[in-house]
């Protein structure tokens, strides 16, 4: 707004009201300072509550202060708007831009336990890559012997470590619950009766956590008494299930029950995606004769790409994250053969920092190039429009 | 004419239509054997409970007690150990409401109002600042971890209830706000426009006009967002401290203690009593639920 | 100077985008204007500029001699009515109609007087108890009008406030609302689509183009008179005849074809020769007639016609022209017939067809 072209009584009315709300405004802010102020003093000095919470608050509030004083001056719009908003752009800027770059930053430095945040902490500690080297050195994060190998005679693939068995967790889940989601979705959509009821079964185990779902199935596949112990007793002496208790198997029984969770919400979003299809498709493909199966494959799988996409980040998203399930499940074990990334990482905060933030940092590379897909789908939305 | 079933007979009225089909047969047996599937481990949790030990190690995980008892969960209510002390996951409980209920209220708080924000008084880089949230919804926690325990131990909150609070808060931000967001941004602007000429405020608007007609989206923010709080285990392992451990983190340390061989049954019935909460949640609002999760996938 | 409405110089972008372009509008005390223009030309985008709901790039905006250029929607004195009714959902129609005023922080019973008034003169004092949900449209659309109405407000604002209804009820309102008029005697500005609300409720009708107010003026000075080919095709209905041709003998004879057309009586100045001219002709403009007349008449070939109760609607083709023309079903020619189209010269517009220009 130019608001040197109007004359000087016009532009007074507004600027007024500003100025005087920023006044007012301005008060209560220091008025909550000094309040803040003295109650700090009157605490007792060793209290939980450190002079920091004091400085924090204070340094909280310098930005709104600042543009009370912009705003009285420029008379800018949706003061509300933005005072109302200060919490999700703090949010927003103070700990997903700042927590991602000062993890990634730091992860190529030798910082402890102690936190050093300051740049000059950044310079001094700095090692380059070395937390990343000692990382894939690590057995217990990575060790894939045979992989130098590849493709020679005599190869034998075999990875271990927490990032390739998030890996097969994650490839694993999302293949089988995406397929079993799709296919139960699209038998749901057959007009059959009690959907409801069958929508509610498969949906239940989404509600609840991870922590639920993981000490149910290691009860059910425990060797001792579940569900190999019932069928040998019951006179299948040969009977084997013991992957929880199996090395190389342990990662597998996690998988299933990622699915049991997992499945019926995909079968939900397909569900819903079907159901967005408009009903016109179905006529004509009637009409020309198509067989219901073709339909699905050729037509309507192609129509529902967006929510594929948006369902694939989603499943895939959360199966990087694994941690709770594992936790509950097997709690890494046997040993540590069904290790996982998260809980590598926070099993490292105390001891071996730098190794916790350059294993964030891998995973934060990983969610990007899973992301990819889905930033394409939305940018190439935008450029249509 | 009366009863032809000839070949020859012209076609007439409905077209007869065979009692069951051979597709209908097999999805209706796909959707069981499934349907099965899901059931099994809630049958066999329901079943464990009610059985003693020696019933266990005898008997088959599939078959129900001869002799069903309670003690298992008066004793995961009460009495179960977590390794430390031994008064059972009723602590937990009450931790997880002392997290869940102000956890939910703020969050909701901070994100209905930033999507009103969002959606209606749209201000310089308001969309860049969602952008960031969204992707950052995809951020893996772990990334942050750190970052927030430096900033908790900053505000002289970590390990208390506030610190979980504030956490809870961030991470259901994204998705909370794009819910209201898109929620808002639905209704006629004309109906915002109006309420400005009749010169309500930016909180006149928001409270007067906007909240009434919003109970279903909050309905489904709360249900979003007291599921998600109550069946969080991370952020409560590190940002609660001992003494505010919430549930999932309390059957955890009863499931893991080994004190005396493991109590199947008790593990169970804790088992059972932490998932309770979310599943009447999911029993009762069914609809709600189904929206609220296919809300998170449809972008704005 | 004093001025119900007065615009000075408004412009306004989205982006880069101008959408209103250094815009001029001054209305009268009492004066219904309408702001009539094709789809995206910016009529909505002005009215919520004079209700303060968008903020202008340029300009100013006076309100009863008042600059409310800054001012907020509720301290500028307009009521505004929308095309979706936009009443509050959750609230009565008596809460519909109190909400504006509790807010200002009126009296309870200032506020139970001005709903009475404004609801005995919309006639929904039957509903006032119900919610929005339970009225027809034609109801709702009363009471937002009633939401403007309490708030005893200098200027209407309506935002094409009868779309949403069927043709009939469209109709009635439309009647009720130059009752209305009639009887506050307010400043309405009045956005629509339809050229019948527009010619009948107007004291003057602004057309507008690309952000551009064309034309300001009475209904039938805009009919009769537009000033330039974008006004003169936009209004009327059926379309004005449009005949490519020349201004020739120095300005006294349209020649259109082998036909001259004498512009003696011509309601404007030619007095120059124009080597490229459109003469435009409204379809009740034209009078069919058996024979020719010098100077008069231009010849015509009936093509086929299309009888629409009282009148018919006759296309010929002229001097490789389409043209259309109104007539009385019982004379309408036959088609396949030559016959002499007489132009009532003083009603026709002449245009330039380089500036598009009334000449
Ligand atoms: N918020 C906005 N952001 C960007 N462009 C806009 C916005 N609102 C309107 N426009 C553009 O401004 C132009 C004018 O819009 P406006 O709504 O004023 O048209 P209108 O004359 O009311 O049309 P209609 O008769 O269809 O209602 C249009 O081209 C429109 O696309
Ligand atoms: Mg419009």
């Amino acid at each position: 707004m130019s608001i040197t072209s109007l004359p000087e009584t016009d532009r007074s009315v507004p600027l007024n009201r500003n100025r005087r709300s920023a006044l007012i405004a301005l008060a209560g802010l220091l008025v909550a300072e000094v309040v803040l102020g003295s109650i700090w003093k009157i605490l007792p000095q060793n209290s939980a509550v450190s002079p920091n919470v004091f400085t924090a608050l204070m340094f909280l509030m310098v930005p709104p202060i600042l543009f009370f004083i912009y705003d009285a001056i420029w008379g800018i719009k949706s003061r509300n708007s933005k005072m109302a908003s200060y919490p999700m752009m703090l949010i927003a800027l103070g700990v997903f831009v700042l927590g991602t770059l000062w993890t990634v930053m730091f992860s190529f430095t030798n910082i402890k336990i102690i936190p050093l945040f300051t740049p000059a902490d950044w310079v001094k500690g700095f090692v380059g890559l070395a937390n990343y080297k000692r990382l894939f050195n690590t057995s217990r994060w990575m060790d894939c012997p045979g992989l130098t190998k590849a493709f020679q005679s005599g190869w034998e693939f075999k990875c271990a470590g927490a990032l390739p068995n998030m890996v097969t967790y994650a490839v694993l889940s999302i293949a089988i619950s995406v397929s079993l989601g799709f296919l139960l979705a699209v038998m749901m959509d057959q007009k059959i009766r009690a959907e409801g009821v069958f929508r509610t079964i498969f949906l239940y185990p989404f509600a609840l956590s991870f922590v639920v779902t993981g000490h149910v199935w290691a009860w059910i596949m425990s060797p001792e008494y579940g569900l190999q112990h019932s069928i040998r007793a019951l006179g299948w002496e040969s009977f084997s299930f013991d992957w929880i208790a199996n090395r190389d198997m342990v990662m597998y029984a996690i998988v299933i029950a990622g699915i049991w969770q997992g499945t019926g919400f995909v079968m939900a979003l397909m569900l819903a995606g079907l159901r967005g299809i408009d009903d016109e498709i179905w006529k004509a493909a009637k009409v020309d004769g198509i067989p219901a199966w073709r339909t699905y494959i050729q037509i309507v799988l192609p129509m529902m790409k967006p929510v594929l996409v948006t369902t694939f980040v989603i499943v895939s998203s959360g199966a990087v994250r694994i941690y709770d399930l594992v936790v509950a499940t097997t709690d890494g074990g046997p040993g540590i053969s069904s290790d996982v990334p998260t809980r590598y990482i926070y099993q490292n905060f105390s001891a071996n920092l730098g190794q916790s933030l350059s294993a964030s940092t891998v995973m934060l590379v990983a969610m990007a190039v899973v992301l990819i897909p889905w930033i394409r789908v939305e940018f190439g939305k935008k450029s249509q429009a | 004419m009366a009863n032809t079933s000839t070949i020859s007979a012209e076609p007439s009225g409905a077209k007869p239509k065979p009692f069951i089909t051979w597709e209908r047969a097999v999805v209706y047996t796909v959707l069981i054997v499934c349907a099965l599937f899901f059931l099994l481990p809630l049958y066999i949790m329901i079943i464990t409970s009610l059985k003693s030990i020696s019933e266990i190690q005898g008997g088959n995980i599939f078959v129900p007690s001869s002799n069903p008892s309670l003690a298992a969960w008066e004793k995961a209510w009460n009495s179960a150990c977590t390794g430390l002390y031994c008064e059972g996951i009723k602590v937990g409980f009450w931790n997880s409401i002392k997290i869940t209920v102000p956890s939910t209220i703020v969050s909701i708080a901070v994100a209905s109002i930033s999507g009103y924000s969002l959606a209606n008084w749209p201000f310089k880089f308001s969309e860049g600042f969602f952008t960031i949230l969204l992707l950052g919804s995809f951020i893996p926690y772990v990334v942050m971890l750190y970052p927030i325990v430096i900033i908790t131990r900053y505000l002289g909150i970590f390990s208390t209830l506030p610190a979980v609070v504030l956490v809870h808060t961030i991470f259901g931000l994204p998705i909370q706000t794009l819910l209201f967001r898109n929620y808002f941004a639905s209704l006629p602007q004309e109906l915002f426009k109006a309420a400005r000429v009749d010169g309500a405020s930016y909180w006149q608007i928001f409270f007067r006009v906007f909240v009434p007609m919003s109970v279903p989206i909050f309905t489904v923010s709360v249900i979003l967002q007291v599921t998600g709080i109550w069946n969080d285990f991370l952020f409560g392992v590190i940002y609660a401290g001992p003494t505010n451990y919430p549930m999932t983190v309390q059957l955890n340390n009863i499931v893991n203690s080994a004190q005396g061989g493991k109590a199947y049954n008790v593990d169970m019935a804790a088992t059972i009593l932490t998932g309770l909460v979310p599943l009447t949640i999911y029993f009762i609002s069914g609809k709600y639920f189904v929206r609220g999760i296919a809300a998170g996938a449809v972008k704005g | 100077m004093s001025y119900s409405v007065s615009v000075k110089n408004l412009t306004l972008k989205f982006g880069a985008a101008e959408v209103l372009k250094n815009l001029n509008l001054d209305v009268e005390e009492g004066e219904f204007i309408v702001l009539l223009g094709p789809s995206g030309c910016g009529k909505s985008t002005l009215l919520n500029c004079l209700a303060g709901l968008l903020e202008l790039s340029e300009g100013q905006i006076h309100i009863k001699g008042k600059n409310v250029t800054w001012a907020e929607p509720s301290e500028r004195g307009i009521g505004m009515v929308f095309q979706s009714y936009a009443l509050y959902p959750q609230m009565t129609v008596r809460g519909n109609l109190s909400f504006g005023l509790k807010i200002a922080g009126l009296p309870k019973a200032d506020i139970e007087a001005r709903v009475q008034r404004a609801s005995e003169i919309l006639q929904i004092g039957p509903y006032l108890d119900r919610k929005p949900g339970a009225l027809s449209g034609g109801q709702r659309q009363r009471v937002a009008i009633g939401r403007a109405l309490v708030r005893d407000v200098d200027v209407f604002l309506f935002d094409e406030p009868l779309s949403n209804l069927d043709a009939k009820l469209r109709s009635e309102l439309r009647v009720e609302l130059k009752r209305l008029h009639n009887r506050l005697q307010n400043t309405m500005i009045y956005v629509t689509h339809d050229q019948i609300e527009a010619l009948t409720l107007a004291d003057r009708i602004a057309i507008m183009r690309g952000g551009i107010i064309q034309q300001l003026a009475p209904p039938q000075e805009v009919y009769n008179r537009p000033v330039n080919l974008f006004v003169a095709g936009f209004i009327g209905s059926p379309a004005m005849n449009f005949l490519k041709g020349a201004v020739v003998d120095g300005g006294k004879a349209f020649q259109v074809g082998n036909t001259k057309v004498s512009l003696e009586g011509y309601d404007g100045g030619t007095n120059i020769e124009r080597p490229k001219a459109i003469l435009g002709l409204r379809p009740e403009h034209l009078l069919i007639q058996p024979e020719a007349e010098a100077g008069m008449t231009i010849p015509a070939q009936v093509e086929l016609d299309e009888p629409m109760g009282a009148d018919s609607l006759v296309w010929l083709v002229a001097e490789g022209h389409q043209l259309s023309v109104r007539v009385p079903v019982e004379n309408r020619p036959k088609p396949g017939a030559t016959v002499h189209l007489k132009v009532e010269i003083h009603k026709a517009s002449v245009f330039d067809a380089e500036s598009e220009q009334r000449i």
